[in-house]
C-alpha cells in the first residue's frame, strides 16, 4: 500500500519536473534554435559570475524578470477572473501527461508498474477533455481584461482552438480505429507489431493522414505560430495583452509545456511510444531480450538495459518532436484569419472525415 | 506627375500551388541551416578550426564598423584659446526641425564677439539627428561626432545634454564615462566670463 504510494507520488514528480524542466529548457530552445536558422548567435549575455552556460542564464533571468515585474490588473477588469485565467491556461496542460506511458512496465518488489500515471480506457478522450479546458484560460483572460483587444483575442483563441480541437478529435479516430484501443498504453503496444516482418505498425506507418493532420491541429492548440493570432505576439494585441509578470509567464510557461505533452501524445500515438523497432523484453520475446532483426540477427541484453534503452527512446523522440514544433514554429509565416478557418472547416475536415472512412473500409476487408 | 509602377504579380505553378512542396521546401532550408551551424558550434566548442558560422556582432566586445560618414552625437567646438567658438546667433535653434535646442545668449565681454551662449541644451531624445543644426551654424560652432558613439542612459536627464557636456570631447568616448568625467568640475573661459558676468 505504502509502496503503492510512494510509486505513484514518485511517477507524478518524475513527470512533473520533466514537464516543468522542459518548458524552462525550451524558452532557451526557442531563442538558441531560432537564431541558429537565421545565422544568429542568439541569447547569451546573461552571466552569473561570468558562467553564461551558452544563453541558459538567460531564462534564469527572464524567471526573475517575470516574477519581480509589477502584477497589473485592469481597473474594472475582473479580479478573480483575471487571476484564475492563467491557471486554466497552465493547469490542464500538466494533467494531459497522465496518461501518456513514458516507459515500459517495469518488475520491482516483485510487482509489476506501469510507467505511467493513470491507466484508463478512454485516455485520448481525457487528453481531448483536458486539452479543451485551455480554451477557457484564453477566453477567460480576454473577458477578463475590460479590454476590446484582449476580447477580440480571446475571441479568436476560442474561435480557433474550439475549431481545431475538432480535427484533433477526428484526426485521433483513425489511430484509435487502426489500434482497437483508446488507451495510450495499449496504443503503444499495438505499435510493436511488424507489418510483413519489418515494417513497425507506427502510427505514422498506418494512419500516416492522421499524423499530417493531428500535427498542425496540435500546433494549433498550443496558439503558437504559424497559428499564432489570438496571441498576436506581433501586433501586441491578444488575449494576454492585459497581463503582466509571472501571470503573463503563466500563459506562455503553459503553451511550452503544452509543446511538452503534444510532443508525449504525438510519441505515444504516432511514433511507437518507448519503442524502438527490433527491440523486445523478456515477456515479448519468451525470455530473450534484446535485438531480434528480421533478418535473424539477435543482439542479447539485460532485462534493465532494455527497459533503460525505452525510455530513453522515449525522451529522445519527445525531443524531436518538440524540435519539429519549433522548426515549424520558426519556419513559415503565420496565416491570416480567416485562411486559419478555412484550413480547419474546409481543407482539414473533409480529409479527416475520409480518412475515417478510408481506415474503416480497410479495417472492416482486413477482418472479413 | 503621378508615375505608375507596374507590379508583375508572381504567378505560382500549380505544384507550387498546392503549398506543400513549398512547405517542406521551407522547412529543408530552416533545417539546414539549423544543422549546419549546429555542427560547427559544436565543431569550435570541441577546437576544430571550422569557419565561423554566425555572423552576429558580439556586440559590446565586438563592435560593427561604422561608415565613415555617419554622424552622431553633437559638439560644441572651442576656439584655439578655449572659449567656445558659438556666437548664439540662434541659427542651429531655429533650423531645428524638431525644436530641441535651448540656447541663452548673454554678452560677450572680451569685446572680440558680440553673444556666448550661458546655456546651450540639447534635448537628445527629441533630436532626430538631421544635422540641419550643422548646417545652419555660420561658425562651424556646432558638429557631430563621427565615431562609435554609446548613447545609452539610465533616466532622461542623462539626455539632456547641457553646455559643457557638448564642449566635451565626445570622440571614442561613452555617454556614461563623459556623465563620470563630468562630475569633475570643467572650466572654460566661458564660465569665467559668465562669472565675471554675475558679478
Ligand atoms: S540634428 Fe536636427 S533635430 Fe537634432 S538638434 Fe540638430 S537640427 Fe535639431
Ligand atoms: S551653434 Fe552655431 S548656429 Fe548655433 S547658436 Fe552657436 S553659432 Fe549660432
Amino acid at each position: 500500500m505504502l509502496v503503492d504510494l510512494g510509486i505513484i507520488i514518485g511517477k507524478i514528480a518524475f513527470v512533473l519536473v520533466n514537464i516543468l524542466n522542459g518548458a524552462g529548457i525550451l524558452t532557451w530552445v526557442e531563442r538558441k534554435q531560432s537564431a541558429l536558422i537565421s545565422d544568429r548567435i542568439g541569447a547569451n549575455r546573461a552571466s552569473i559570475l561570468g558562467i553564461r552556460l551558452l544563453g541558459l542564464v538567460n531564462s534564469l533571468a527572464d524567471a526573475v524578470k517575470l516574477i519581480f515585474k509589477e502584477d497589473f490588473v485592469p481597473p474594472r477588469g475582473l479580479r478573480v477572473v483575471h487571476f484564475l485565467a492563467p491557471i486554466f491556461a497552465m493547469g490542464p496542460v500538466f494533467l494531459t501527461m497522465a496518461v501518456i506511458p513514458f516507459g515500459p512496465p517495469v518488475e520491482m518488489f516483485g510487482r509489476e508498474f506501469k510507467l505511467q500515471i493513470l491507466d484508463i480506457d478512454i485516455g485520448i478522450l481525457y487528453i481531448l477533455a483536458f486539452g479543451s479546458i485551455a480554451v477557457y484560460g484564453a477566453m477567460l483572460a480576454g473577458w477578463a481584461s475590460n479590454s476590446k483587444y484582449a476580447l477580440l483575442g480571446g475571441m479568436r483563441a476560442s474561435a480557433q482552438m474550439i475549431s481545431y480541437e475538432i480535427i484533433l478529435g477526428l484526426s485521433l479516430i483513425g489511430p484509435i480505429l487502426a489500434f482497437g484501443t483508446m488507451e495510450p498504453g495499449a496504443m503503444v503496444n499495438a505499435q510493436n507489431q511488424y507489418l510483413w516482418g519489418w515494417i513497425p505498425t507506427w502510427g505514422l506507418v498506418v494512419q500516416p493522414v492522421a499524423f499530417l493532420l493531428f500535427l498542425p491541429a496540435a500546433m494549433a492548440e498550443t496558439k503558437r505560430a504559424p497559428f499564432d493570432m489570438p496571441e498576436g505576439e506581433s501586433e501586441i494585441i491578444g488575449f494576454a495583452t492585459e497581463y503582466s509578470g509571472m501571470r503573463w509567464g503563466m500563459f506562455f510557461l503553459g503553451e511550452f509545456a503544452e509543446i511538452v505533452v503534444l510532443a508525449g501524445v504525438m510519441t505515444a500515438v504516432f511514433f511507437g511510444g518507448y519503442h524502438v523497432p527490433f527491440l523486445f523484453d523478456a515477456v515479448e520475446k519468451a525470455g530473450q531480450a534484446g535485438f531480434h532483426f528480421p533478418w535473424g540477427m539477435y543482439i542479447p541484453l539485460g532485462e534493465w538495459t532494455v527497459v533503460i534503452l525505452r525510455m530513453l527512446a522515449f525522451g529522445a523522440k519527445l525531443a524531436i518532436l518538440m524540435w519539429l514544433q519549433m522548426q515549424i514554429r520558426w519556419t513559415f509565416p503565420r496565416f491570416r484569419y480567416d485562411q486559419l478557418m478555412r484550413v480547419s472547416w474546409k481543407e482539414m475536415m473533409p480529409i479527416a472525415l475520409v480518412n475515417i472512412a478510408v481506415t474503416g473500409l480497410v479495417i472492416l476487408w482486413l477482418n472479413k | 506627375m503621378i508615375t505608375v509602377r507596374q507590379v508583375r504579380e508572381v504567378k505560382l505553378s500549380a505544384w507550387q500551388n498546392t503549398y506543400y512542396p513549398e512547405l517542406w521546401r521551407g522547412m529543408f532550408i530552416t533545417s539546414k541551416h539549423f544543422f549546419q551551424n549546429f555542427g560547427r558550434f559544436i565543431g569550435r566548442a570541441v577546437g576544430l578550426k571550422v569557419k565561423r558560422p554566425l555572423v552576429t556582432f558580439q556586440y559590446p566586445e565586438e563592435r560593427r564598423p561604422i561608415a565613415p560618414r555617419w554622424r552622431g552625437r553633437h559638439r560644441l567646438m572651442l576656439r584655439p584659446d578655449g572659449a567656445p567658438r558659438c556666437v548664439a546667433c540662434m541659427m542651429c535653434e531655429t533650423a531645428c526641425p524638431d525644436k530641441c535646442i535651448y540656447i541663452t545668449a548673454g554678452e560677450a565681454l572680451d569685446g572680440r564677439i558680440e553673444k556666448y551662449p550661458v546655456a546651450f541644451e540639447i534635448d537628445l531624445l527629441r533630436c532626430c539627428f538631421c544635422g540641419l543644426c550643422v548646417e545652419a551654424c555660420p561658425e562651424d560652432a556646432i558638429r557631430m561626432d563621427s565615431g562609435y558613439i554609446d548613447l545609452g542612459g539610465y533616466s532622461r536627464a542623462e539626455f539632456y545634454l547641457d553646455r559643457d557636456y557638448l564642449l566635451k570631447d565626445s570622440a571614442l568616448t561613452t555617454h556614461s564615462q563623459f556623465r563620470g568625467e563630468l562630475d569633475g568640475v570643467v572650466v572654460t573661459r566661458v564660465d569665467l566670463l559668465a562669472q565675471a558676468k554675475h558679478h
